[in-house]
């Protein structure tokens, strides 16, 4: 959090200068070693590309469809965020969100639970699987990529049985809610962008302005000198998981809003979509690195190649392709900075 | 003087493995104690257990003339007990300031503070930067993060969130031993000014030379028991390291 740099002004003013300019190359190099910086600047030559390539690009009405496009993936993102910021993985993420809306959309069809009920027993459900992945990443101690991997297979398979494999259709109003959309100006704009983006809001304070968020990086960094320290890390790491969970559950009631069906089908590779964005944002694979905002930024970028290839009339296969080449120039970046570092 | 804090006829098995065979310890108010040993003579283990890391299986501990029972490092460090670690024990992402008071975080007052969470950060840097003025470790800014800092400096950071918080006794486990010549020299100095401020320090190190030009008495762990305490000036180093290795007997008799 580099904000502050006072020096007492004393000494000739030569030396004053020197130092000023000093001062100078040391904002240059701090801004450009804000996280953040990067997928930002990439983001918005993604718009800058897509602008001048197309006409159809730079709408309201465009711009707003490519939010909502992220907006499940963005939410997950945001649980996946805080579980690799501790230096963990969570693969389970895409499967959790889907079991999640079958729970959901299954109990007010056919199990006459009231929709609200029905939606909080969906993000219990889910918030019950982080706590199992955190249970047994921090009890078990076994790594996380392997518990999550157990639990996605879990979650898949309790979709499919719980569903009989039918979509479920015929949801009640309040399930499809967050897909409706209200005028901004002349634009439509999906409920549901407006909760992912202020889930990332709430994350971004937690992580930036609370001990809680403190701690989440120091675990992530050094978890022996955050034991040491006091900070209780197996609580830590059971409530981010739990946490995580919670939010999947959200991110499943926000694909239930935009798909209006509860799909058995739904979700089977968000889980690296979201790690995806992640690592576009800047969020270092390795914990204890990066900022969540950079993968709001993350998460547009591929939505905003998506949508502009599309526009474009290009093929969506390329899209995966130039993903793919994204995620690996920034896992790149990100070794490197950390090798200088060493 | 009555010792700050004392240990009796501890004992800590590990199987068939006695790692302290009725060790005794003894802590004056505002000295350095030194404690040397052999590999396996059971000085990290003693030090475990005053720091709080292990529980003893027999025998008693005493802080200020109190019993006291560590179950982990959090109660010692309730009681006043702070310890630094050889390992350089910091979060090298996070800033000086965040690595001070981590764990231990500052919130605002009132309701942002209580409802909201909100961290009072300005007062932990105004905090972190007197404390790091007082132990004289010149770095310039507390929002710096802790990477980019030297080992001997990362090592200031860490002696500094001790003495910022130890009421009674700071111990060091080997503060020098992942640091160069130099740094480790600021290390020792660092350990001179905790003392001026009134803290007493246990300091573990097997760098003899060090041990004695700092200490003011030497703890001499041998087999799971102290088998001497020696004035810096009474013995010379090969006397001490003779003692250490059983080549000469110690001075104090074991209390059963």
């Amino acid at each position: 959090m580099p904000e502050t740099t006072s020096t007492e002004p004393s000494g000739p003013a030569v030396a004053d200068r020197a130092g000023r300019s000093r001062d100078a190359a040391a904002a240059v190099a701090r801004f450009a070693a804000v996280p953040t910086v990067g997928p930002l600047a990439a983001l918005l030559l993604a718009c800058l590309f897509f602008s001048l390539s197309t006409d159809r690009f730079l709408t309201g009405g465009n711009l707003s469809l490519v939010v909502q496009q992220v907006m499940e993936v963005g939410t997950l993102a945001v649980g996946q965020t805080v579980v690799i910021l501790t230096a963990g993985i969570d693969l389970s993420n895409g499967a959790v969100m889907a079991f999640g809306t079958i729970v959901m959309t299954r109990l007010a069809v056919g199990g006459d639970v009231p929709a609200p009920l029905a939606i909080v027993i969906g993000v219990v459900v889910c918030a019950a699987f982080g706590a199992v992945n955190g249970g047994l990443v921090t009890m078990a101690r076994l790594p996380s990529f392997i518990v999550t991997l157990g639990t996605l297979n879990i979650a898949f398979a309790l979709t499919h049985i719980y569903s009989h494999e039918q979509t479920v259709t015929g949801l009640p109003k309040a399930l499809t809610a967050l897909g409706e959309t209200f005028p901004l100006g002349d634009t439509d704009v999906t409920y549901g962008s407006v909760v992912m983006l202020v889930l990332f809001a709430v994350a971004w304070y937690v992580l930036r302005f609370t001990a809680a968020g403190r701690h989440v990086y120091a675990v992530g960094d050094n978890p022996e000198a955050a034991r040491l320290t006091g900070v209780s890390t197996r609580r830590l790491l059971i409530t981010v998981y739990t946490v995580a969970g919670a939010v999947y559950g959200l991110a499943g009631l926000l694909l239930v809003g935009r798909t209006t069906v509860g799909d058995p089908q739904a979700g089977q590779t968000d889980n690296l979509d979201s790690i995806t964005a992640v690592v576009l944002g800047g969020v270092s694979l390795f914990g204890g690195r990066g900022s969540i905002v950079g993968v709001l930024f993350g998460a547009l970028i591929v939505g905003v190649i998506r949508n502009g290839l599309q526009l474009m009339g290009v093929a969506s296969v390329y899209q995966v392709l130039i993903t793919g080449i994204l995620v690996i120039l920034a896992v790149g970046v990100d070794r490197l900075a950390r090798r200088r570092r060493q | 003087m009555s010792p700050i804090l004392e240990a009796h006829g501890l004992v800590k098995r590990y199987g068939h493995v006695t790692a302290l065979d009725g060790a005794d310890f003894e802590l004056l108010p505002g000295e350095i104690l030194a404690v040397i040993g052999d590999n396996g003579a059971g000085k990290s283990t003693l030090i475990k257990a005053l720091s709080g890391a292990l529980v003893p299986d027999e025998g008693r501990i005493l802080l200020d003339g109190r019993p006291v029972h560590f179950h982990s490092p959090a109660d010692a460090r309730r009681a006043g007990i702070e310890t630094v670690y050889q390992d350089l024990a910091v979060a090298p992402a996070l800033d000086i300031a965040a690595n001070l008071f981590l764990g231990r975080e500052v919130r605002r007052k009132g309701v942002l503070g209580k409802v909201f969470r909100l961290l009072d950060t300005r007062r932990m840097q105004s905090e972190a930067d007197a404390h790091m003025r007082d132990l004289k470790i010149g770095i310039g800014s507390m929002s710096q993060a802790v990477e980019t800092l030297s080992g001997g400096q990362r090592q200031g950071v860490a002696v500094a969130r001790s003495a910022a918080f130890a009421r009674h006794v700071v111990i060091m486990d080997e503060p020098t031993a992942a640091l160069g010549v130099k740094e480790s020299g600021m290390v020792v100095d660092l350990i001179r000014e905790v003392r001026e401020r009134g803290l007493p320090v246990i300091l573990i190190s097997h760098d003899i030379p060090t041990v004695f030009d700092v200490a003011d008495r030497i703890h001499i762990q041998r087999l799971g028991r102290r088998v001497a305490v020696v004035g810096p000036g009474d013995v010379d180093m090969a006397e001490a390291v003779a003692i250490m290795t059983g080549a000469a007997p110690g001075n104090t008799t074991r209390r059963d």
